[in-house]
């Protein structure tokens, strides 16, 4: 399987504070790699580089093997990402909003794939809604739609479940996880949710503090620090201080 | 009545105000600009009162020529605030989209809207006022031109601020037009002016514009040097704002701006 994401040893830097500190993973095609850590670990900054949001201080990043840096728009049009903390304009319908995005990936039969994601995400009913007007599971699975609009190789997804009824949140993992089958995707997944992420990584990497401090498959990270389930490694791990730091 | 209730509802705003530079400037420079826009503007009718033939025709003309410019940047400003607004922002900024992709799309979309607000001024001005502001002829088509550059270059420039220092920068978007308006001379000639303001206004593209408007509907006569100074300082000025524009992305992207938009 090849590396669909490469990361070199990045680090960023806001004046003095070091977010990331010089960190390297790879995520191989069809497999979705979990991103864990607590709030202000550098979860957030690590995918903001790898969208090209924020630039590294230090380091490479690969795309299908090639350079970020260099080619930031030809990257571009083949990920693409979903956060509870952004959203889609909410006085567009939810098919001009498609329709806008699909321009903007420059999707060829843009009716098509606007058809088949609204199948597939169970959006058809919605479609000459008012995005503003959707509920939380409604909206989430419109983002979610928008962005799979540009077939992604690279799917990016901060807390994808986040505020979401259990119902609805199993619709998008069971969803996510037929998808990345279907299609041979690669996802990073940060989340909070380690039932979550028990479910659909193969592997997790731990962020503390802009470090990695423990990776691997979810059964083994249990079995290594002798817990039963990965909240409690997560615990673990988040109030551990002399071990990793 | 809990006045320890009504206090802590004060800090709230207070705080807000006190942690936001923006904040404070605009809460200073509105009375400001407005007193000193309008000392102007009297002191000039207060002893040129025989310099307009047609006072309504000249300064409806030039309120139509100043409306232009402010919708205009005013346009492509609130553009780029939807999109802050709707927490759009991210969702644009990961899209394969170039810069100048971005800009060119928000300046014709900007023309559109100035364009909208416009026509329907321009006809009323007609059997209302019994004026029309075609009275300008063809060199109408390149004041409008000059101010719609000129409008674009302020868009470009405070979306360069929002870009570099967030949603903070909001309230300066509202009061570019009317930071310059005292220096633009829409309604009185550059002389009204003390002469260090004059030295300002003479490397703004807006003086020189309203003075050939005032030019053409009073003395009848078309000065091209004001034309071509226009369009002089307006290259300038736009190829400083795109520039800036860049290098605000660039210093985003260190920043980390990008990121947290909308937040």
């Amino acid at each position: 399987m090849k590396n669909l994401i490469e990361v070199k040893n990045i680090k960023k830097n806001y004046g003095k504070k070091e977010a990331v500190k010089g960190i390297s993973f790879n995520v191989e095609e069809d497999e979705i790699l979990g991103l864990l850590g607590p709030n202000g670990s550098g979860k957030t900054t690590t995918i903001g580089m790898l969208l090209g949001l924020l630039k590294p201080t230090s380091g490479q990043i690969f795309i299908d093997n090639l350079k970020l840096e260099e080619n930031r728009i030809e990257i571009l049009e083949m990920i693409n990402f979903i956060s509870p903390y952004i959203e889609l304009p909410k006085k567009l319908t939810v098919k001009q909003n498609l329709y806008v995005y699909s321009k903007l990936y420059k999707v060829k039969n843009i009716k098509e794939r606007i058809e088949y994601l609204s199948e597939k995400l169970r959006i058809g009913e919605l479609l000459n809604s008012i995005t503003g007007e959707l509920s939380s599971g409604q909206k989430n699975r419109v983002s979610l739609a928008k962005a799979l609009v540009n077939e992604p190789k690279v799917l990016l997804l901060d807390e994808p479940t986040a505020s979401l009824d259990p119902e609805v949140g199993d619709f998008v993992r069971t969803f996510l996880e037929d998808y990345k089958k279907e299609k041979k995707i690669s996802i990073l997944l940060a989340s909070h949710n380690m039932n979550e992420v028990t479910r659909l990584c193969k592997s997790v990497l731990m962020m503390k503090n802009g470090e990695i401090i423990d990776q691997g498959q979810p059964e083994d990270l249990i079995t290594k620090h002798g817990r039963t389930n990965l909240e409690e490694v997560f615990l673990k791990l988040s109030r551990s201080k002399s071990e990793f730091n | 009545m809990s006045l320890t209730r009504i206090y802590g509802l004060f800090l709230r705003h207070f705080y807000l105000i006190t942690r936001s530079f923006p904040r404070i400037l605009d809460l200073v420079y509105w009375p400001s600009i407005q007193i000193t826009l309008w000392g102007f503007i009297s002191n000039f009718f207060a002893t040129h009162t025989t310099y307009y033939n047609n006072a309504v025709g000249v300064i409806l003309t030039c309120a139509i020529l100043y409306d232009f410019l402010f919708r205009t940047s005013i346009g492509f400003n609130m553009l780029f605030l939807e999109e802050i607004w709707s927490r759009n922002f991210t969702n644009l900024f990961i899209a394969p989209m170039r810069i100048g992709e971005i800009l060119t799309s928000l300046v014709i979309t900007a023309l559109i809207r100035s364009l909208i607000g416009l026509v329907p001024a321009i006809l009323l001005t007609s059997p209302l006022f019994g004026i029309s502001i075609l009275d300008l002829g063809i060199f109408l088509f390149f004041l409008f031109l000059s101010l719609y550059i000129f409008g674009i270059t302020l868009g470009i420039l405070v979306s360069s601020g929002l870009l570099r220092f967030g949603p903070s920068f909001e309230n300066i978007a509202w009061s570019t037009m009317f930071l310059l308006a005292p220096f633009g001379c829409i309604y009185y000639p550059i002389e009204t002016l003390p002469e260090i303001f004059q030295k300002i206004a003479y490397v703004l593209p807006l003086v020189y514009i309203f003075e050939e408007a005032r030019n053409i509907l009073i003395n009848q006569t078309v000065n091209i040097e004001n034309v071509y100074y226009a369009f002089m300082w307006n290259t300038f000025y736009f190829s400083v704002s795109i520039a800036l524009f860049y290098y605000s992305f660039n210093a985003a992207k260190n920043k980390g701006t990008l990121i947290n938009m909308g937040e």
